[in-house]
């Protein structure tokens, strides 16, 4: 009790002082109390490369072990089937990775390859001749609803595919001249035949953290968010997407992915598993197999190939990784980069301040204040940015707003700096402008920024 | 209260800062000396592959094999350096050479030939690959997947004794046969193979290198080390033996391979040396906690020797909890009678991580673990 009245004695002293020192000398930035929490209880303060490896505090015992088992099945390359080691065979037929963290390299983002025939880097390119806005794109007859670039032994890769960059030199209102690379995509190789596919979405793989605390969240916190029709007037509109879930049987809220097309952890590891690494499990049961394959007769490793027990563990992993808490997040510079991040527009879809809801397996996420910087809502984008391809709700132009924790640590988990669904940009300035559609008038603000300001923006995301 | 009191007593408070810079400067010595260790058997190691690869017969093999297993039982301790921000994990701000030194569990396939594929891995690529070299062979460690081990002690390990591939209940290791490495041998690529095997010990060599230079007397790392309040230097210490224990030891390397009753999943799980790997973790832990000249039992027992005695308790049943399991570890974690032992030490050792971070706050050191 004692000390507590000698900490508030403190704390009205620190007030004064800075009242005094704001009159003097307009230093009125401050952090707000824990704005370094960006998870809340589920942050933990490691800088190092595997910085988005540790799993959130607080989890019981159980969970908390079965933890690295989760760990150990996400990092595990998956062999063919059969094999010696009956616990990870079943790879393929088509694949883009052995292992989750081929994609997800300590848990982190993925990114585009670095030469035309480079594999398994984090990017690869969904097909879909139409949509279903109950049931999600239409697959192309040949190729399924994902091209595969890697195939097991006796089965054809699907194709390779090369990406040409277009370079666009645009100004700041200052002046000072910008790059922007526009990326096209040449399938070719093809294995299978003609692709029918008329639509192309390039998505890259996204950091694992505070997965379980986003799936906290209420449908209702979200709901809050959305103004389809725009009726405050604010150009932002913000839209639900409802997705096909397939243990509820039903259409529910979509929020993973970039166009919010997953309703739950869950379902997205097994849709990844089944996509990414033809692994099978009780969500998805059917391999992706090619026409020219007879899939029937090569062996498989397991119906499912992952067990619900493992599904439950890789799932319990991916949920629990923990958000990396802020750096610098009292420095002058990054709090007034934080002022005009917020003045400028861009907190309108990504949100600063989120709580929790009840996470129905795992107490730890409960009723947590995060900081995730993102609605997980869909918006149009623009043009520049369109893949084109609808996905459930979402049309051609419209992704989700990505979460923007941990934006600042890829350089250092992941070695590079990539950002945005293709990995197009290459740095956080060009992410930021690469925004249009209903970002237009935040991204025309930061252009119109000067070179201080502008820098103090940067700073800011990358202490997030 | 027991500020006060402590701060009237000025010469309680002097004798325990006395015993934290003790301890912190025997600390750094004992690192040193474990890393030099570590150094030397690795030198014999790489003399005793330059022997097999010369002359491959099956006693330059098993001779090579044997100080393989010599030289994890100096490096073994040392893991309990790790988790502290030392020169293992992090050197200014690039990572530190853990992960090219002791990276597991690895893709053997990514290296060579594996059951099944005759061709796989980068030995027998030589169209992807056609030089091996020290560059490459660093260059791909870590490559498109955590399992994409192409180095370290565990790939040595794997080419010295190649898959194990019988059941655990045979209590037997891998048995690679030494003419995998004579040219025309069995398998393909010998001459790539040997070419590996010794780019591996170089390697290995050059990263423990590393580490001598930081912790040298007046190495970069140590002078920071020592640099440090007591309580910063404490701080790291603690923090590394609580983590190797809660969530290393216990987690990564014991639950795992219980819990996936997968003997992938082990350790030194070519070798069957899993169950070394473990107890040599633990005595790094227990040295550390209590074993050089002035340790941080000693810290504590001058504050609270109640909560000493709790430690130092815990410390006990984890010892005997790891030393009840059976050997080899595969055959522990698959037998119906010897896995309840093993979750018995998991669960042991996860008690010791939380008993060290109350010590820890006994002595107002901050021990945080991050799993």
């Amino acid at each position: 009790m004692k000390n507590q009245k000698l900490l508030y004695s403190f704390l009205i002293g620190l007030t004064i002082l800075f009242l005094a020192q704001c009159t003097e000398d307009e230093f009125s930035f401050f952090a707000e109390e824990g704005e370094e929490l960006s998870g809340g209880n589920g942050t933990i303060f490691n800088f190092s490369a595997n910085a988005f490896s540790f799993q959130v505090p607080n989890l019981s015992n159980e969970d908390g072990l079965h933890f690295f088992t989760g760990n150990s099945l996400f990092n595990q390359s998956w062999v063919s089937a059969p094999a010696s080691t009956t616990a990870r065979d079943g790879l393929g037929p088509l694949f883009n990775a052995r292992s989750c963290s081929g994609c997800h390299f300590k848990d982190g983002r993925g990114r585009p390859p670095e030469y035309t025939g480079e594999r398994v880097h984090g990017l690869l390119l969904r097909l879909s001749t139409g949509n279903d806005i109950y049931m999600g794109p239409v697959a192309d007859v040949n190729y399924g609803g994902q091209l595969q670039d890697l195939s097991i032994l006796g089965v054809n890769t699907e194709a390779d595919y090369e990406i040409i960059y277009q370079e666009i030199t645009k100004n700041y209102a200052d002046g000072t001249p910008y790059n922007l690379r526009k990326p096209t995509y040449n399938i070719f190789n093809l294995t299978e035949g003609n692709l029918t596919a008329t639509h192309v979405s390039p998505r890259v793989a996204n950091q694992m953290i505070g997965l379980g605390l986003l799936e906290a969240i209420d449908e209702n916190t979200m709901l809050s968010f959305v103004d389809e029709n725009d009726t405050d007037g604010d150009g932002i509109s913000g839209k639900a997407n409802y997705v096909w879930n397939v243990e509820a049987q039903t259409s529910t809220i979509g929020k993973f992915g970039w166009k919010a097309n997953q309703p739950t952890v869950k379902q997205q590891v097994a849709a990844a598993f089944s996509g990414d690494v033809g692994i099978t499990t009780s969500i998805f049961p059917n391999h992706n197999c090619p026409p020219s394959a007879n899939c029937d007769s090569l062996p498989n490793g397991g119906l499912p190939e992952l067990s619900d027990k493992n599904l439950d563990k890789i799932t319990l992993y991916s949920s629990t990784l923990a958000v990396p808490g802020r750096r610098n997040w009292e420095n002058q510079n990054v709090l007034e980069g934080k002022a005009l991040f917020g003045d400028i527009g861009c907190t309108d879809c990504h949100i600063a301040k989120i709580t929790t809801g009840n996470h129905p397996t795992i107490p730890a996420l409960s009723n947590q204040t995060i900081r995730p910087y993102t609605d997980l809502l869909l918006h149009d984008m623009g043009e520049g940015l369109a893949d084109n391809s609808n996905d459930y709700l979402a049309d051609g132009q419209e992704w989700r707003t990505p979460p923007l924790w941990g934006i600042g640590l890829f350089s250092i988990v992941n070695g590079h700096t990539y950002y945005l669904h293709d990995g197009r940009a290459r740095n956080l300035e060009e992410a930021i402008l690469w925004h249009d559609g209903e970002a237009k008038k935040s991204k025309d603000n930061f252009i119109n920024l000067n070179k201080i300001e502008r820098e103090k923006v940067i700073s800011f995301l990358n202490s997030l | 209260m027991l500020f006060a009191a402590s701060c009237n007593d000025d010469s309680n408070t002097e004798v325990l800062e006395q015993a934290k810079t003790d301890a912190t400067t025997a600390y750094a010595t004992f690192v040193y000396d474990s890393y030099q260790s570590a150094y030397d058997d690795a030198t014999a190691l790489k003399t005793a592959i330059e022997v097999l690869t010369t002359n491959p017969t099956d006693a330059t093999l098993q001779a090579a094999k044997n100080t393989w297993l010599a030289a994890r039982e100096s490096y073994g301790p040392t893991e309990a350096f790790r988790f502290a921000d030392g020169p293992i994990d992090i050197i200014g701000t690039e990572e530190g050479p853990e992960g090219l030194l002791n990276s597991w569990p690895l893709d053997e396939a990514y290296i060579d030939y594996v059951d099944g594929s005759t061709s796989a891995g980068i030995i027998n690529d030589l169209i992807t690959y056609p030089t091996i070299d020290k560059a490459l062979l660093e260059s791909l460690n870590g490559q498109g997947g955590e399992e994409n081990v192409s180095i370290g002690y565990h790939a040595i390990e794997f080419l010295l004794w190649g898959q194990d591939l019988t059941s655990p209940s045979t209590k037997q290791a891998g048995q690679r046969p030494y003419t995998d490495f004579v040219d025309g041998g069995t398998a393909s690529n010998q001459n790539r193979r040997n070419a590996y095997l010794e780019i591996c010990s170089d390697l290995l060599l050059e990263h423990l290198q590393i580490l001598l230079e930081e912790w040298k007397p007046g190495g970069a790392y140590r002078n920071e080390f020592l640099g440090y309040s007591s309580e910063i230097a404490l701080s790291k210490m603690m923090t590394a033996i609580a983590t190797l224990s809660k969530t290393e030891l216990a987690g990564e390397r014991m639950f795992v391979a219980y819990d996936n009753q997968d003997q992938e999943d082990e350790h030194s799980c070519f070798s069957d040396n899993t169950d070394r790997d473990i107890r040599l973790n633990f005595a790094g832990i227990k040295t550390i906690y209590s074993g050089l000249s002035t340790s941080i039992h000693d810290i504590i027992v001058l504050q609270n020797p109640t909560i000493a005695a709790e430690v130092e308790a815990a410390m006990t049943a984890a010892e005997t909890a790891v030393e009840a399991t059976a050997t080899p570890f595969d055959f522990a974690i698959t037998d119906a009678t010897e896995r309840p032992k093993v979750l018995a030490a998991v669960n042991a050792l996860r008690d010791l991580g939380d008993k060290l971070v109350e010590g820890g706050s006994e002595i107002e050191i901050t021990v945080t673990i991050i799993d």
